[in-house]
């Protein structure tokens, strides 16, 4: 009888609609939040900032957006690297004071609304200042939303496998665009964006110099308001409405809700997450980034899998999924090259098939992934000594 | 029995039904070749349980789905509250107060017995998503408004013990009840009912009945219902209309539909000269 609901009863619906109903519950997640928020910060190393904390604190902003497209609204995305993209781009032109390009003389053509037929001088229009951080990573997030809304369009007419691979479009889209585009990339050489020293608050978030435990504390603190956001936005109207075209999407629609504003902003919604993520992931955690390397393919399938590992439609699975894909690559590394001895290479193989094994395993034997497994064992602790 | 479109009408069974609420008025319904709905016009007044009957594939789902806007008909003009209605998608009907259930269950399987009832209520729900996004003070207070509107439903269906199940492990007949309660859920103005006691025993049929007698009775929610037992309309409805291959046959009381010769015929195919 470790884990009881009985006995806790409540006397008003707003109690009993609260995040978490149970006072057990209540503790252990202010327990865990000054944890992260106090304990870490003192005994935090640059290794398990780098290697760990850090990255799980970012995919699970992607995992929490990728879950409330894909498990709550129920339309499955492939392109989360390349929303990601998108916030990591937009959040870089922000932070390095965005520019605003205009066709100054057009000889040999027709000028139409910015746009030359022939042969084009541009200028300068205006520039915007260097945007603090915390202001960039919001612009990455907003405007990935606007990008995530275009590319849900297709949602309208297709479900499914077809809007899969639509949304495999736009991944190989967005990764060819910011390959090409130079003004993404501010011209440099490389192709690469570097993100450079920014501060908030007279700290230094971003850099070679930035300290692990202020990174750490400050994707912590954006990782706790969208939790809260889109816990929010799950339990209320509008998450309703996701979720009822989810389940069926005819009897949504009888019951008033409007397929296209429901899919749309879930879209939008979903991709403002992703594109904050994929901000972070650069600005904070990488520093340096080439696209196709940091936001190719591979990493919406790895968002993918950590919502079907962590459970559909769960914020709680958002956070297990993203732990499990961060960790376990970390751990088995360690068991077999540092305990068995093996090679880097065969454990990496090791590690594929691990990883695929069990995607196969929950995708079969449990669809609600580790966070039906949590409650499954909550079930069992509440009669626990007594079987029945 | 002539009826003027505005006034109120007894019942033989001393029932008073009101005004025209919705009017079908020649609606005609193709699929390709198939003509499933033949110039039809009937209408439903306020208050009443107005039944459609008549045998498989007579079109009574279709009309249904006429009236809530999933088909458009080629022909004819629907009413509702005194105006012509244009072509409208099912949802914005939803916003007009027409509710309805399914032939097969259509619920949020996923989604417990309070969320599907709650989701019901969304018609009636207005706090903008940025207020919903930070629970703001006017989202709290209408999530708590509405749940309490949910809770006297859930009281009303007798289901206060599968208050937190998905209703996915339900068993049908349930199922049935959750959605019913759904509907009511809108608060509807017009309630339309698909086979709302198909394939129950006859426990669970008296149980369906009482409480479509009961949301008539104590909401005044006028209901427009498809049922095959001819029992269980005979009983509960005030009007039928009935069709057969897709053209209507029969309109009026029960006692009057029970004695038309043509609806004799197309139940128990009966040859008349
Ligand atoms: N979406 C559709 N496409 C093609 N034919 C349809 C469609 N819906 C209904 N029909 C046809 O219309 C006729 C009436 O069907 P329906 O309204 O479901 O009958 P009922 O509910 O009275 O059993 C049937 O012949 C059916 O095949
Ligand atoms: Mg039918």
């Amino acid at each position: 009888m470790f884990y009881r609901e009985a006995g806790d009863f409540k006397t008003s619906y707003a109690a009993d609609g609260q995040t978490f109903p149970i006072a057990f519950d209540r503790w252990r997640y202010m327990i865990v939040v000054a944890i992260g928020f106090l304990a870490i910060p003192l005994f935090i190393t640059e290794y398990m900032a780098n290697a760990v904390l850090i990255p799980f604190l970012i995919w699970s902003v992607i995992a929490i957006g990728l879950n409330i497209l894909t498990g709550y609204c129920g339309q499955v995305s492939l392109g989360t690297g390349g929303f990601m993209a998108v916030g990591a781009y937009a959040c870089y032109k922000f932070m390095t004071g965005l520019d605003v390009w205009y066709v100054s003389a057009c000889e040999g053509g027709a000028n139409l609304f910015f746009l030359c037929t022939g042969v084009a001088t541009y200028s300068v229009l205006f520039e915007l200042p260097e945007f603090n951080i915390a202001f960039s990573v919001l612009m990455g997030g907003l405007t990935t939303a606007a990008v995530g809304l275009l590319f849900g369009l297709p949602s309208l007419r297709i479900k499914g496998f077809y809007l899969a691979v639509a949304t495999l479009a736009a991944q190989f889209f967005l990764v060819w665009l910011f390959n090409k585009w130079s003004w993404a990339y501010n011209y440099s050489a490389s192709g690469q964006i570097n993100a450079p020293t920014r501060e908030l608050l007279g700290f230094e978030i971003t850099g070679p110099t930035a300290t692990a435990e202020v990174k750490y504390l400050f994707c912590l603190t954006i990782l706790f308001l969208m939790a809260w956001l889109a816990r929010n936005l799950t339990r209320g109207r509008l998450g309703r409405s996701w979720m009822a075209i989810r389940d069926m999407d005819i009897a949504a629609e009888i019951i008033g809700v409007n397929p296209l504003k429901a899919k749309l902003s879930a879209f939008a919604v979903s991709s403002f997450f992703v594109g904050v993520g994929g901000a972070l992931f650069f600005s904070v955690y990488l520093g340096a980034v080439e696209v196709g390397e940091a936001f190719g393919i591979q990493k919406s399938f790895l968002a993918l899998f950590m919502i079907i590992i962590g459970g559909l439609g769960s914020i709680f699975g958002s956070f297990a999924g993203a732990a499990f894909i961060v960790l376990m690559p970390v751990l088995l590394k360690n068991i077999m090259v540092g305990g068995f001895g093996w090679p880097t290479d065969i454990a990496a193989h090791f590690e594929f098939i691990i990883l695929g094994g069990l995607i196969i395993f929950f995708l079969i034997v449990e669809p609600h992934g580790l966070a039906a497994l949590w409650r499954t064992l909550k079930e069992k602790l509440r009669l626990w000594p007594f079987p029945h | 029995m002539s009826l003027d479109s505005s006034q109120t009408m007894t019942t033989p069974d001393g029932r008073t039904i009101g005004g025209v609420v919705m009017e079908m008025k020649h609606i005609t319904l193709r699929f390709g070749g198939v003509v499933a709905i033949k110039d039809i016009s009937f209408d439903i007044r306020e208050g009443e349980i107005r039944a459609i009957i008549g045998p498989n594939g007579a079109g009574k789902s279709s009309m249904l789905n006429v009236i809530n806007g999933f088909y458009h008909p080629q022909e004819g003009e629907v009413w509702f509250e005194g105006k012509r209605r244009k072509p409208m998608k099912p949802h914005e009907i939803a916003h007009q107060g027409i509710a309805r259930t399914f032939q097969n269950i259509a619920l949020f399987k996923g989604m417990t017995t309070l969320d599907n009832i709650m989701t019901g209520r969304f018609t009636r729900m207005k706090a903008p998503w940025w207020q919903q996004a930070i629970w703001a003070g006017p989202a709290e207070r209408e999530e708590v408004a509405n749940r309490e509107v949910v809770e006297k439903i859930i009281d009303f269906l007798e289901i206060q013990a599968i208050r937190k199940t998905p209703v996915g492990r339900l068993p049908y007949g349930l199922q049935k009840r959750v959605e019913l309660g759904r509907a009511l859920g809108a608060e509807p103005r017009l309630l339309l009912l698909d086979e709302p006691m198909a394939g129950m025993n006859v426990e669970e049929k008296e149980d369906m009945s009482r409480f479509i007698l009961d949301v008539n009775d104590e909401f005044g929610t006028t209901i427009a219902l498809i049922e095959h037992d001819m029992g269980v309309v005979m009983d509960i409805s005030d009007r039928v209309v009935v069709m057969d291959y897709g053209a209507k046959i029969g309109d009026g009381t029960p006692d009057e539909v029970r004695n038309n010769p043509a609806v004799i015929d197309a139940y128990l195919g009966v040859a008349h000269d």
